[in-house]
């Protein structure tokens, strides 16, 4: 089991195609003869994995964006689905030397 | 019987979310299974053009079509399947190539994976060279295994496909090897569903209960002995179901196929379902076809349903079955999907598994089957060729076009 901290980088795993879709108004991930329709925030969150990031970087940058949001919330909600994400093999993680 | 009425209309504000692009139904194979028409010569001469085919990429993607199949017949016939990938791909397609790989050299795949192929599915009949060169009717076993190779080193996610029937369900150990070898992402081990050329020859190609088991026990000890990264599917064919599958996830709310001539329709089999003109993109757009027409709009829902399925609390869930099993089996494409076990037909489904029970108990372990010892129970198939389909379509005329 990989320990996922802060400091982790991560990135959208190449076997899957991320996409914005206007018929269903929301971001996919496209893989061999299927599709994940992600939620709002999930989409915003991989939208920020298409190149290499560290999980404080996406913390940081998804407060500013959405700065009426709780940013102890949004802070457990990203952590939360990075794990999720990384146990359905959507992330390539590496681990940061400090 | 409101509710039934906004389920209807929801389904038609639904998106094609897959395009079944049919390139073409030339196929250097003869797999006695086929989905492919009965009659499918007759679509030769009438082929879409390539700018055809990149409209109805064009208008499936702006109905928020996102997976394309390209298939066939062999898409690889298609001297244009580039020019088709790259559009596809510019589109936005996730563009996905079912292919036996006949017809593919290592430069042609180096070619397509340029113009922008997402993933390939290789199609295998056999684990080895004898029992695959015998289904596909064309020598084929050491060019398939080569492609995969080949489709490997240029880094396309690879799916390999064994369609399984009597004569090759105990070749299934060495299927996953096979596959294993070939490190494929994917295994569909996908038994025949009997529709078309599958049906005509169901006699000498349904498994018997007991090989299923055998089959799929072989599969499970598989998956626990080797938890690698190759994932594995196993279709049981739904003769063996007590209920049907709602066919293609629901009629006309997620699937659309264009055949090589054009025509447009919610699963590949639906031309045989008579009282239908098809809706044909030569004469009408993708989106009337879809949204407008007749066809897509006869079993959307639940509305269109007799009994038993009308009153039946599962009615959503399998939404009657297959439109085109019901066809096939009872002559009613209104009926209930003979499968289910509640349909006054289902006796049929029984004699015909029951059949199947006795001719593989005819071997000594009831598993596997030698080709080269044919018995005198099991009828010779019927391989998809021009001539077979003249003589099938001559002698049932049963199909309505």
């Amino acid at each position: 089991m990989i320990n996922i901290s802060d400091s982790t980088s991560v990135k959208l795993s190449s076997q899957f195609r991320f996409q914005w879709e206007e018929a269903q108004q929301s971001f996919v991930l496209l893989y061999p003869e299927g599709m994940i329709q992600l939620s709002a925030s999930a989409g915003e969150i991989l939208n920020r994995c298409q190149q290499q990031i560290t999980i404080a970087e996406i913390i940081s940058d998804l407060q500013t964006a959405f700065a009426e949001a709780d940013p102890n919330e949004l802070a457990a909600d990203v952590r939360e689905f990075i794990q999720e994400a990384n146990d359905q093999a959507w992330l390539e993680i590496k681990h940061q030397k400090l | 019987m409101s509710d039934s009425i906004t389920i209807a209309s929801d389904q038609q504000q639904s998106i094609p979310l897959w395009l079944l692009a049919e390139l073409s139904y030339s196929c250097p194979l003869q797999c006695a299974y086929c989905s492919n028409p009965i009659n499918y010569p007759e679509a030769r001469s009438s082929e879409l053009s390539t700018d055809e085919w990149k409209t109805v990429f064009k208008d499936a993607r702006k109905m928020g079509a996102v997976q394309l199949g390209l298939s066939g017949g062999e898409p690889l016939v298609r001297p244009d399947l580039e020019e088709l990938i790259a559009e596809a791909r510019a589109l936005g397609f996730y563009t996905n190539l079912i292919t036996s790989a006949v017809g593919a050299d290592a430069a042609r795949l180096a070619a397509i994976r340029e113009a922008g192929l997402d993933h390939i599915q290789i199609s295998f009949q056999g684990s080895n060279q004898a029992v695959n060169d015998h289904f596909a009717g064309t020598k084929s076993f050491h060019h398939k295994v080569m492609m995969a190779k080949e489709a490997k080193k240029l880094g396309f996610p690879m799916v390999l496909n064994f369609v399984l029937h009597r004569q090759n369900i105990h070749q299934i150990a060495d299927m996953l090897k096979l596959a294993e070898d070939l490190n494929a992402d994917f295994v569909e081990l996908a038994n025949s569903q009997y529709y078309g050329w599958a049906l005509k020859n169901i006699d000498a190609l349904l498994p018997s209960r007991q090989q299923l088991v055998n089959a799929e026990a072989i599969t499970n000890d598989f998956r626990k002995n080797h938890q690698g990264n190759m994932d594995v599917i196993f279709v049981v064919p739904d003769y063996y179901e007590n209920r049907p599958k709602a066919c293609c996830n629901g009629w006309g709310t997620t699937f659309v196929t264009v055949t090589p001539d054009g025509d447009v329709q919610p699963c590949q089999s639906a031309q045989v379902l008579p009282g239908f003109e098809l809706p044909n993109v030569r004469r009408q757009s993708l989106e009337w076809a879809w949204r407008e027409s007749p066809l897509f709009n006869a079993f959307r829902g639940t509305e269109w349903m007799q009994e038993p399925c009308r009153s039946c609390p599962e009615k959503e869930q399998d939404l009657g079955g297959c439109r085109c099993q019901a066809y096939l089996l009872t002559g009613d494409a209104y009926a209930t999907d003979p499968v289910c076990d509640l349909s006054p037909k289902h006796s049929d489904i029984e004699r015909v598994v029951a059949s199947a029970q006795n001719i593989a108990d005819l071997n000594d372990d009831g598993f596997s089957y030698d080709i080269n010892k044919a018995d005198d129970i099991t009828q010779p198939l019927l391989f998809r060729n021009p001539k077979n389909a003249k003589i099938l379509t001559k002698k049932i005329g049963e199909h309505n076009d």
